[in-house]
């Protein structure tokens, strides 16, 4: 006789984005962000070495470009960072939204064999990538370090723009991978999408260089979540140096409209994904 | 549908002993004629969209399975059995009905899901485990036993890709067979790897069995549903036909396969050859010249063929094997042996086949794979139909062996010898 007759009946309702057990999410999660990991640099002579090597190598070309032949940077105050934090960030949010695109697609063999809250595979994308933020804010850490920079108190605050730029990352994550799946146009849309945000975005240039340009444009500039979150972290990193994001935006209740994005766009991938989860398996 | 008829008005949690409820389970696919994927093709033909096909994979099936009950699912290929699987396994969403486990549920649709080659076995291992549904510590802790059973203890830091395909199998049914989940959910998996291998798979059905967990087994084999499976059930076209004894079950799927077997559409199973000839039906008679899929122990009987001719044939070689339960070849007659010369015969032609003999095989179950071949020394298979029909010898005592011969023993003593006949 079975030993587990005793087991409570659950009801089978099909896949869906979240279910299930809590630690069972988390251990796939976990497990498949670490082979990504893994296998990200496969083969590669240096191997993880990439996963550091390949943002500074992205500062090292912008570096020059603009401090020796554009000479952006010569007006601006400790630009080595100013522009380090714009690429660390930026690379991320690149990197997690781009691969997450493809994401359930690519994972079609497990999709369509196994059963597990399919929220799984953008998550597991985003903490892949975060682990590769974690090295790089390291990185930063040694050039705070080696250039002088006193540390202060704010520095404490600034685990809170990077949490805002992961929920972000992995909100429209959600949303492009889903989408994608039925709409397969969203691959090369969103590679201009990425690029067209490379510029529009404070990386290689303080905001203030727009705002100078025009009041205007810098209010309208900082609406976009990802400038409130470089400025806001380059100054709480630096000081007054760098204008806050607040004052950048022109007061605090203008942060409510990147904040707003912020919970909107994740709160829709969430909606979508969520919507999609349970047919996902047959679309693909 | 057989289901309706009882679960129309159940609902909420099944009874005691039930692993598994299913009720009027219904899933439909939507099959767009052409898979519009780019904004382009949306844009050029915006209503092409609109021309796409339902299909019903699954029409209102119910069943309660036991708890400690070894189930199979049979029917032909696209018959919805693989869907009904994914439905159980919560890969898909059934469009109505409810579905209800009791326990922890293990799918496997496929074996190895998620290995990856360019990661190690013991890698492949943890991943593969947790994705069944393993905790990564429980993984960690039988990974050895594990890697054990699969004979792979030398080759655990060699990357998959290196792996032979067998070897690869072996890994992936190991994991299998240590995530110890209630209800297993397994579809065609026994059907890959070598005699050897296939052997250990049965071995562990047969253990889980003993430890009473619930299996639910989909196969194309009627050999394996009558030495496993406590019950079977048939679907064809999404339909439940029957549910019941695993031999009933098996010679309706026969049945249904050969109702079908003239028709061009459709896949058909277990059938090889250049369709030149197609054999109709298979049956066997007992000494009345009946029908009868119970055959009475060294009485005559008869094997009858029917095959249509799709080509002119000269000479055609008509022949059948008959297999044991465990497969194993225990008679095997061809015309060319006996008649070379089985004459000319033209398209359209009927032939019915007729091989008399005595039954001397043991008590047991048997199954009969009709064949016919070109003549000539290439021996080209014009048509094959795997275990086409299955009968029972009956009426003798159980003697172990796998023919019951007629025979004498005498025992010989120093000075005199004693005679006992048979």
């Amino acid at each position: 006789m079975n030993v587990h007759a005793e087991a409570p009946a659950r009801r089978i309702t099909g896949p869906a984005a979240l279910s299930g057990d809590w630690r069972r999410f988390l251990n796939l999660t976990m497990t498949l962000a670490l082979t990504d990991w893994k296998l990200r640099f496969f083969g590669s002579v240096l191997g993880y070495a990439w996963s550091l090597l390949r943002p500074l190598l992205l500062f090292g070309i912008l570096y020059v470009v603009f401090s020796q032949i554009v000479r952006i940077g010569d007006s601006v105050e400790n630009y080595p960072i100013v522009l380090l934090v714009g690429v660390v960030l930026f690379t991320y949010f690149a990197e997690v939204t781009g691969d997450c695109v493809t994401s359930v697609v690519d994972r079609e063999s497990l999709v369509r064999k196994v059963s597990f809250p399919r929220m799984v595979v953008p998550l597991s994308v985003a903490v892949s990538s975060s682990f590769n933020l974690a090295l790089n804010l390291v990185a930063v850490a040694v050039f705070v370090a080696a250039s002088g920079v006193s540390p202060r108190l704010s520095w404490l605050l600034l685990p809170l723009p990077i949490l805002a730029l992961i929920v972000l990352a992995t909100g429209v994550g959600m949303l492009l991978s889903a989408l994608y799946v039925s709409l397969r146009d969203i691959g090369p849309i969103w590679d201009v999408i990425s690029q067209g945000l490379f510029y529009a975005s404070p990386v290689f240039f303080p905001i203030e260089f727009v705002l100078k340009f025009s009041d205007d444009l810098g209010r309208a500039a900082m609406t976009n979540p990802l400038a409130t979150i470089i400025t806001e972290s380059r100054h709480l990193l630096l000081g007054d140096s760098v204008l806050g994001a607040s004052q950048a935006a022109g007061g605090k209740v203008m942060l409510l409209i990147p904040l707003g994005l912020i919970l909107a766009l994740t709160a829709l991938g969430f909606w979508v994904f969520n919507r999609n989860a349970p047919r996902v398996a047959e679309a693909l | 549908m057989l289901g309706s008829l009882y679960a129309r008005s159940v609902s909420g949690p099944p009874l005691e002993g039930i692993a598994l409820a299913v009720r009027e389970v219904s899933k439909a696919f939507r099959l767009p004629h052409e898979q519009v994927h780019t904004l382009k093709e949306r844009a050029l033909h915006p209503f092409r969209t609109r021309s796409e096909e339902t299909l019903d994979a699954l029409n209102e099936i119910s069943i309660d399975i036991r708890s400690g009950e070894f189930f199979g699912i049979v029917g032909r290929n696209g018959s919805g059995k693989t869907t009904l699987m994914k439905c159980l396994a919560g890969i898909y969403r059934p469009d109505t009905g409810e579905i209800w486990a009791r326990g922890r549920v293990a799918p496997f649709i496929e074996l190895g899901v998620g290995f990856n080659p360019d990661l190690t076995a013991r890698d492949n291992v943890l991943i593969n485990a947790v994705m069944l549904g393993l905790s990564p510590t429980h993984a960690r802790e039988r990974y050895d036993s594990i890697i054990e059973y699969a004979e792979l203890e030398r080759f655990t830091e060699l990357k998959l890709k290196n792996y032979s395909s067998g070897m690869q199998v072996r890994l992936a049914f190991s994991v299998m067979v240590h995530v110890d989940a209630d209800l297993l959910l397994i579809d065609e998996v026994l059907a890959v790897g070598d005699s050897a291998f296939q052997r250990k798979c049965h071995d562990s059905l047969m253990a889980a069995r003993a430890d009473g967990r619930t299996i639910l087994l989909v196969t194309h084999d009627m050999n394996a549903v009558q030495r496993f499976c406590d019950r079977a059930m048939l679907i064809d076209h999404g339909d439940m036909i029957t549910v019941g004894d695993p031999r009933d079950v098996s010679r309706r799927y026969e049945e249904v396969n050969m109702a079908r077997y003239g028709r061009s559409d459709g896949p058909v199973v277990a059938h090889a050859g250049d369709g030149t000839a197609a054999i109709l039906d298979c049956w066997m008679e007992d000494e009345t010249g009946e029908r009868s899929a119970q055959l009475p122990h060294g009485r005559p009987a008869r094997v009858r063929v029917e095959v249509e001719m799709r080509a002119d044939a000269v000479h055609p070689n008509f022949g059948f094997m008959i297999t044991d339960e465990q497969g194993r070849g225990v008679l095997a007659i061809a015309s060319e042996a006996t008649k070379p010369q089985s004459g000319h015969f033209n398209a359209g032609e009927t032939v019915t086949v007729d091989v008399a003999f005595d039954c001397v095989l043991a008590v047991g179950g048997y199954s009969v794979s009709p064949e016919v071949r070109h003549s000539g020394t290439e021996r080209r298979l014009k048509d094959h139909r795997e275990n086409a029909t299955s009968f029972d010898v009956v009426g003798a005592a159980v003697s172990g062996g796998m023919v019951d011969l007629p025979h004498s023993i005498s025992f010989a003593r120093a000075a005199t010898v004693e005679r006992t006949g048979s």
